[in-house]
């Protein structure tokens, strides 16, 4: 039994329509008026359709793709955006059901593809304990006998009465985390939602999973763009692209691959979705010597990071403000409120900001950053993360004399005051 | 071990009907939801189940039954019209609610799997409540009135229920499907609804329309309206074939129900 695999993918793909992948639902209206006016070309249209000719609106989210996974793994699903990702975990929690293949799981599939799935903001936090767990797949004996540590796991107990319309945005998510940790399925399906919450709870929460892995030999699937998370957690890891699996095997060896690769480093990010929150980030544009486009930056070169984004209404007290990581760990954060040390109010309109990143303060390796907007204490109006970054080294004097190895993250430059004393 | 094989999906499996039985937990926990939050929300609470049949059964009174004098097979107007009005409520209330039920909860349908078909039969589910309460207005009506009705008559009322459960949500199901693909047709139905009010005998007796009555058969709520007043109020006698006809428009209207909705489940969550 050990050695079978918990999970297999046999030739799976997962086609859709163009219209319908875009979310465009129809207009019963607009589709009479359709028929009405030329009734011809929709019947030939149509039967193109049926007849498989007509293939110009389809569109593969995921092609032949085969996977074996056995008990206790811990596998990494890491690609670009659009790779196919979502689109897998979505199938295999059979949310939307594969056009091709089959799939066999053998056992029971928890699937997190969100935190607080289903909360209901006029429920109490006890309320919505019962109704996230029940949506998760826990029965109500099992929510009971959880209920007092999923509590103290998030640290809410003063306002498990209070309706969640009042709680924080952390405080929500932790709630909502806490349920979704303590959910027993034989394999655990895990989309970006780490990304949510503040860095010590998202560091609580991967410990978390870390031990559960290790005492109960769970076996789980992890999609995340935080290098970082699927390095310390992922036993292997599958590299999607367009819909197929480039590689899979050990962790290690498929990162390297995939940030080898052109598609991991994006200078340019656009952002076109629709919204309805009080501002949106446009555009981020990762900027080099002479600002051209490039998110492979020589250490000693002119760096910086140019956000456009939209206000819609006017927002007050609030920041626009800048992280970068590595490994999963903030190295440093800030903001266009930090100079002035008090929170400004933006009126609508599209603004630009360049913000500058000194020299010579990174050392070589990855980075990932993020950017938002957020009203501080009160909640992200819209948050970017996971924005990838290299820094090398370049043809110079510092790196050269250490032979292009400079120990730790940060090079700064401290005045030495050499004196000879005897 | 469970085992679960995901492929293609087929239009209908028996196993569908099995599978609902074992998420009736969750079942019980989105009726809970629906019935908690409701009385959350409004600030009367319960009492809004009451005075909405009542208020509707007081203007219905004065225009219908004292300025137009609809004939009401004998019986006082007021517990005439409220006793089509308690099912007539429900059935269009669950109706409506039910056609409703996937886009209200699309952020659930895109992020976690469930059989679907336990929203529609929540959402159904949750109108019983109201349907109780508001039972018991009648209940006061009849004694004011001095109407008691037979051991027969309250025993039919769980059957005339069970009709226009299945009528609600068969019906339910169909819209369902059709909303969550054409999103303008949601804007319609309050009107739908309410013309379907017209063509149930609610606010008359399907007496008055002579030797055509039997049109108004193929409409299920006609059967469980009109034998609820014979039931409750000794209006005529028990109609049986009445209520057989109603039986099998319901099974139609349920059987397509469910097929529409299989048929479109298969992309709910790629569309919605």
């Amino acid at each position: 039994m050990e050695n079978n695999p918990i999970i297999t993918i046999k030739n799976v793909g997962k086609r859709y329509n163009i219209n319908h992948h875009r979310g465009g639902y129809v207009a019963l209206r607009d589709v009479i008026m359709t028929i009405l006016r030329s009734p011809f070309k929709f019947l030939k249209t149509k039967a193109k359709q049926i007849a498989g000719i007509d293939t110009k609106e389809e569109f593969w989210a995921l092609k032949d793709i085969n996977l074996e996974v056995k008990k206790g793994e811990v596998i990494g699903i890491i690609g670009p955006n659009g790779s196919g990702k979502s689109t897998l975990l979505k199938i295999l929690s059979q949310i939307t059901p594969p056009t091709t293949g089959e799939i066999i799981i053998q056992g029971k599939v928890g699937s997190l593809l969100e935190v607080g799935t289903g909360f209901h903001p006029e429920l109490s936090g006890r309320e919505n304990i019962f109704l996230n767990g029940a949506i998760l797949g826990m029965g109500r004996k099992e929510i009971a006998e959880k209920f007092d540590r999923i509590v103290e796991f998030a640290g809410v107990d003063k306002f498990i009465d209070t309706p969640v319309k009042y709680y924080s945005s952390g405080m929500y998510v932790r709630l909502a985390f806490s349920v979704a940790a303590h959910m027993e399925p034989d394999i655990l399906i895990i989309d970006e939602v780490l990304a949510v919450g503040d860095a010590e709870f998202q560091k609580k929460c991967l410990g978390k999973m870390d031990e559960v892995t290790k005492q109960d030999g769970r076996t789980i699937l992890f999609v995340s763009h935080n290098m970082g998370a699927i390095e310390q957690l992922c036993t292997k890891t599958v590299l999607l692209e367009k819909g197929e699996i480039i590689k899979f095997g050990n962790t290690k060896e498929v990162i390297r691959h995939y940030t080898k690769s052109s598609n991991f480093l994006n200078s340019v990010l656009e952002y076109n979705e629709t919204t309805d929150k009080d501002a949106k980030i446009r555009k981020i544009s990762l900027l080099g010597k002479d600002d051209i486009p490039s998110a492979k930056i020589p250490f000693d070169s002119d760096f910086s990071v140019e956000v456009e984004y939209e206000i819609f209404r006017k927002i007050e007290r609030a920041m626009l403000a800048l992280g970068c990581y590595s490994q999963g760990e903030l190295l440093f954060y800030s903001s266009d409120a930090d100079k002035a040390g008090q929170l400004s109010s933006y009126a609508p309109g599209r603004y630009k900001s360049q913000i500058q990143i000194p020299l010579k303060l990174l050392n070589a390796g990855f980075y990932y950053l993020e950017i938002n907007i957020n009203c501080p204490g009160v909640e992200f109006i819209d948050r970017k993360q996971n924005i990838p970054f290299e820094i090398y080294h370049s043809d110079n004097p510092l790196s050269a004399m250490y032979n292009n190895q400079i120990p730790g993250k940060i090079i700064i430059p401290l005045e030495y005051k050499n004196k000879k004393i005897s | 071990m469970q085992t679960t094989i995901i492929k293609p999906k087929k239009i209908f499996r028996w196993n569908d009907l099995r599978e609902i039985w074992q998420y009736k937990e969750l079942l019980y926990f989105f009726t809970w939801r629906d019935l908690k939050v409701r009385y959350k929300q409004t600030a009367i609470g319960a009492a809004w189940a009451i005075f909405q049949p009542f208020m509707t059964m007081i203007v219905f009174t004065v225009f219908f039954g004292t300025l137009a004098k609809m004939p009401s097979d004998g019986v006082p107007y007021p517990i005439f019209v409220y006793t089509g009005l308690l099912f007539w409520q429900f059935f269009s209330v669950a109706l409506s609610s039910t056609s409703s039920c996937l886009i209200a909860n699309q952020s659930i349908i895109t992020k976690v799997y469930f059989p679907r078909l336990i929203l529609p039969i929540s959402s159904v589910l949750t109108q019983l409540v109201d349907f109780a309460v508001a039972a018991a207005v009648l209940v006061v009506l009849m004694f004011y009135y001095g109407y008691s009705p037979n051991i027969l008559g309250i025993l039919l009322i769980p059957l005339l229920l069970l009709i226009a459960f299945m009528a609600a949500v068969g019906g339910g199901l169909f819209l369902a499907a059709i909303n969550v693909k054409y999103r303008d047709v949601r804007y319609v139905l309050p009107y739908f609804i309410q013309m379907l009010m017209f063509i149930t005998p609610v606010i008359y007796p399907a007496s008055i329309a002579g030797k055509y009555s039997w049109i108004l058969a193929v409409n299920p709520m006609t059967g469980v309206i009109q034998n609820a007043r014979a039931a409750l109020l000794g209006t005529a006698p028990i109609n049986w074939l009445l209520i057989g006809i109603s039986f099998v428009a319901t099974f139609v209207l349920l059987g397509i129900g469910i097929i529409v909705f299989k048929k479109t489940e298969r992309y709910f969550a790629d569309i919605i």
